[in-house]
């Protein structure tokens, strides 16, 4: 425990560590010392001077080095002659700080009056009006009237891009800084800087395309004023005017917290839709931050081409039908079908939903199937990270070990979780077969050839060198460990692999330990929970079933299967939110709700089991994924809840060791999380908003518990190889894919781009091709246009091809390249 | 005179109905002759536009907020110079009062920071149906003057980047 100081703030008595700054310790007891430029996570730079206090010391005799006394014995003060920052001024013992005096009072005044100098006061058509907190403090602090003339405000360019995401506002902007010290202190990304001196300083995007950074949404909520505003939400309704409902993020493992901000509007035909996506605070999660995924893609929920109503096939086309109809077909159908029924769902789904699910497919006595591939999930519940893992405790000391994963591509948070760790000073060590943007800040990079991987973890567990004893000798370890470059066998085998290390390292069964899956989708870790696994082979026992059940997932569209020479086709049940390749093939489709319409919960990538709400209406006829195979299930005699998504989980928490005694209740419990934000100081920590609807639980991993964990064995052979004069395709996650949600948000298709490949420059050579030229990529007898991209350090008989791109390569395969 | 007294009680009423019958007469032929309104009358709102034909109204929805009633619904979008409704940013894509709800305090003129939206002198609200009574933008949005062009205009770059005009205090 470190020294505390106690001080006196305004009549009140606080103590607080030595070090901590006088605008934190005045938040702890509830007083608002107004700031524009301080952020509770940022480095203060006293810029904007809002938070001028007047600040008193004990008087010390110099002589004697004691505290000077008054006559009824409490100490003698002495004030400071002029008003201090107390954001950038640390607490020391017996201070006394006047937040609220006359003197205070004027300099926060006579600050705002000249911040409003040349602000345009456009308040009514100002995105921010209503959560500013320029208005705010203005209304609290500032003169009833200005002295400038109003016709001397000097004009600035009030619609300027700094990329296609965000605008900036020139004429708004207070020059506080917090989006450029956000960009380059927390994100490490100084892609925005100022530009020219006094009143000419303007923020200006050094970077093409603007403002490239997957984080960029969170400068608009930190921006004290409307100078930030996102092109998504840009005049899409009154901050006042909007619903909040907490909710979960679906776009990766991480499980962002966040909030759907909800309205009415005109022009989606009178539908509540989503207007915008608003971090909520977890500081053991996501902090105050979300990435630009998460932010904008969120227009797939109130698309026109929602599936509305079921849908059976009659002859050629798709016709719509009863749900009564519908329902009673698929259960005939499955029955007919028994012990060959093939359920195939996707981390898409919500844990409830995968539960029935899996009840199904064991009632018939059928197989449950994970659609995805990646293989581990097995190892995460026997060595998963111990519950009470906060990433944002690893540092000096600790070790972080990401292998086969571009973090910020997969999974952005997590990334800037890792990166500030290493920041702390724990030990972080990459390992990919080519550069990505950690490398920057690990302390060992570890560069392996495509198949190499099972055998780099072999290596770091024999000790033998530094990298190796650096990491068995950390106080905590935890492993990231993803799918770059690897199909479902290779991933399984180095998952094996890293539990092993963590093992022999006695890395496992303890809190900041373990290992954690860098999943493609949000839900994956609760898919392996509830006793979901991926085949190796899935056309083959797609053909071997009798009726296939695919919820969640688009295996025809990702090329994953085919119709073509299938002699005999399952009877193909398909449940879905929008139109895909796979509902054009399915004999009966099943509109199912997205999860903004419903409540559920996911299992992130720590394991830590979260709530998400309902926060929109159910679009046209479509029902609850659980509920539509529940239906299903009764029709077959079997014992399913289709009653609420709280009375599915309760079933669950019984069946299911690893979440036992968990309720819905308790999921959404809350505590005191530090920093203070979203109540009514939001100049304090910026728009994100309170967590009050649940911070979720973590799993106890089976090492945790103490149970016996018996690991597989590792198998160290290579993973496939290029060849002479072949190359090797490789799958790579990317944030923003092609996928059939993603590509619904029409704001982010420049930075989704078109599909492309990846390769060496000297294999660009000898294919003749350059950057940016069209290629044709010929996986497996299907062919695609790509681009071409040239990166040195790729490997150089590797082919690079990113996942949900439309390209249909999903593990290590041959494939061919030629320029077109 | 106990008995003489409703007697007189009577021919006092009467009197004056006698009287009234030589005074002008208060009525008007409604709807042939409509009784002028007073000058901070409160009737029907009127959106106003610009000289130019430019609408006033940026679509900032203070009016719903100052609304006790909830009976204004305002949508706003982006201006652009090909296609401007009004000066600066943003304008009302969508509009609507709701009649049935409208209590006539003239909160909503008193928010608007652009003296776009003005209670004028028209009070015949008769509707039908529920839906009648919710009036789209284009039944508020006063007509466009003789010199005046249509909104959307095609307007030159950097011409309108104001939203919000400077205005004098009321007069009246």
């Amino acid at each position: 425990m470190s020294k505390t100081v106690t001080l006196t703030i305004d009549g009140k008595q606080v103590t607080v560590p030595e070090g901590t700054l006088i605008v934190d310790a005045a938040k702890k007891i509830g007083v608002d010392i107004p700031v524009f430029c301080y952020h509770p996570k940022m480095q203060p730079v006293g810029m904007c001077r809002m938070c001028l206090v007047e600040v008193g010391r004990p008087v010390v005799d110099r002589a004697t080095g004691q505290v000077v006394k008054n006559e009824d014995g409490t100490p003698q003060i002495r004030f400071a002659p002029n008003l201090m920052t107390a954001c950038t001024t640390p607490v020391s013992e017996g201070m006394v700080v006047l937040t609220e005096s006359e003197k205070a009072h004027d300099g926060h005044r006579a600050i705002i009056e000249f911040l409003l100098t040349s602000h345009p006061l456009d308040c009514p058509i100002c995105d921010k009006g209503g959560e500013c907190p320029l208005q705010e403090l203005t209304m609290r602090h500032g003169p009833p009237q200005g002295r400038f003339p109003y016709e001397d405000k000097i004009h600035f360019e009030k619609h300027f891009p700094l990329g296609e995401l965000i605008y900036l506002d020139r004429e708004r902007c207070i020059l506080c800084g917090r989006c450029i010290r956000y960009q380059a202190e927390i994100v490490g990304e100084p892609v925005i800087g100022f530009y020219q001196r006094g009143r000419a300083t303007e923020i200006v995007t050094y970077s093409d395309p603007g403002f490239d950074s997957y984080f960029s949404g969170n400068t608009t909520d930190i921006c004290p004023v409307g100078a930030l505003t996102t092109a998504d939400f840009r005049f899409g309704a009154r901050a006042w005017e909007l619903k909040a409902e907490a909710s979960i993020c679906a776009q990766c493992p991480v499980g962002c917290n966040i909030v759907f901000n909800t309205r009415r509007e005109a022009k989606s035909g009178g539908r509540v839709v989503i207007k915008r996506v608003m971090p909520r605070q977890n500081e053991e999660v996501n902090e105050l931050w979300i990435c630009d995924k998460g932010r904008f893609v969120h227009h797939y929920t109130h698309s026109a081409e929602r599936l509305s109503r079921p849908l059976m096939r009659k002859g050629e086309t798709l016709q719509p039908v009863s749900w009564e109809d519908a329902l009673r077909t698929a259960a005939e159908k499955f029955e007919a079908a028994g012990k060959e029924v093939l359920v195939l769902a996707s981390g898409r789904l919500s844990n409830e939903d995968l539960f029935n699910l899996k009840a199904l497919a064991d009632g018939l006595g059928g197989r449950a199937v994970l659609y995805g591939d990646m293989g581990g999930g097995d190892l995460t519940t026997l060595v998963g990270v111990g519950q009470g893992t906060n990433l944002a405790t690893l540092g000096a000391g600790d070790a972080i070990l990401v292998i086969a994963s571009d973090l910020q591509e997969e999974a952005p948070i997590w990334w800037l979780r890792v990166k500030q760790a290493a920041e702390r000073g724990a030990t972080l060590i990459v390992a990919n077969p080519r550069a990505t943007k950690l490398d920057t800040y690990a302390s060992f990079v570890i560069r392996y050839a495509n198949g190499d991987e099972v055998q780099t973890v072999l290596n770091l567990a024999k000790k033998t060198d530094k990298i190796g004893q650096a990491f068995a000798e950390a106080e905590n370890a935890v492993v990231f460990f993803g799918s770059e470059g690897l199909g479902l066998e290779g991933s399984q085998r180095l998952a094996v692999a890293c539990a092993h290390l963590l093992r022999e390292t006695g890395h496992v069964g303890k809190p900041n330990n373990g290992l954690i899956g860098v999943w493609q989708r949000a839900n994956d870790q609760g898919a392996w929970e509830l006793g979901f696994e991926p085949v190796a082979d899935l056309q083959a026992a797609f053909e071997q079933a009798g009726a296939v059940y695919i919820v969640g997932a688009d295996p025809f569209g990702d090329g994953r299967l085919t119709l073509d020479g299938v002699k005999e086709r399952p009877f193909l049940v398909v449940q879905e939110i929008l139109p895909t390749p796979t509902t054009e093939v399915a004999d009966l489709v099943l509109p199912a709700q997205a999860y903004a319409e419903r409540e559920g919960t996911y299992v992130s990538g720590e394991r830590r089991v979260q709530r998400f709400y309902a926060a929109l209406p159910p679009y046209g006829e479509a029902r609850p994924d659980f509920a539509i195979t529940a239906a299903i299930g009764k029709r077959l005699g079997l014992d399913l809840e289709d009653g609420s998504a709280e009375k599915v989980f309760e079933r669950l928490a019984v069946t299911q060791p690893a979440f036992e005694n968990l309720t819905y209740a308790r999921l959404a419990e809350v505590r005191e999380q530090w920093p203070i934000v979203g109540r009514g100081d939001l100049y304090y920590g910026g728009t994100a908003y309170e967590n009050r609807r649940g911070l979720g639980v973590q799993l106890v991993p089976a090492a945790q518990r103490e149970e016996p964990v018996t690991l597989p064995e590792v198998q160290g052979e290579a993973g496939p190889r290029p060849e002479e004069d072949e190359w090797l395709g490789v799958p790579v996650t990317r944030l923003l894919d092609r996928g059939t949600t993603v590509l619904l948000s029409t704001l982010l298709h420049r930075r989704i781009g078109e599909p492309f490949v990846v390769v060496h420059p000297m294999a660009a050579e000898r294919l003749s091709l350059a950057e940016g030229q069209k290629a044709r990529l010929t996986v497996n007898g299907a062919s695609a246009e790509v681009t071409v991209r040239v990166d040195e350090t790729v490997s150089a008989g590797v082919v690079l091809v990113p996942r949900s791109m439309g390209l249909p390569l999903y593990e290590p395969m041959k494939v061919s390249l030629k320029a077109l | 005179m106990p008995v003489l007294e409703p007697l007189i009680e009577l021919g006092r009423g009467l009197w004056t109905t006698f009287r009234s019958m030589f005074e002008r007469p208060v009525t008007y032929q409604y709807p042939e002759q409509k009784r002028p309104v007073r000058p901070r009358y409160r009737g029907r709102h009127v959106l106003k536009r610009y000289e130019n034909g430019l609408e006033r109204c940026i679509g900032c929805a203070l009016c719903a907020a100052a609304c006790p009633a909830d009976a204004i619904f305002v949508e706003a979008s982006e201006n652009t110079d090909e296609e401007r409704y009004s000066p600066g940013e943003r304008y009302a894509s969508t509009y609507e009062i709701n009649y049935l709800r409208c209590i006539f305090c003239g909160f909503c003129e008193d928010a608007c920071p652009t003296e776009a939206i003005v209670l004028e002198d028209d009070y015949e609200l008769s509707f039908t149906d529920r839906r009648s009574a919710i009036y789209p933008k284009e039944m508020l949005l006063e007509p466009v003057g003789p010199e005046a062009e249509p909104t959307p205009q095609r307007t030159p770059p950097g011409l309108y980047t104001r939203a919000v005009p400077e205005m004098e205090d009321p007069k009246d």
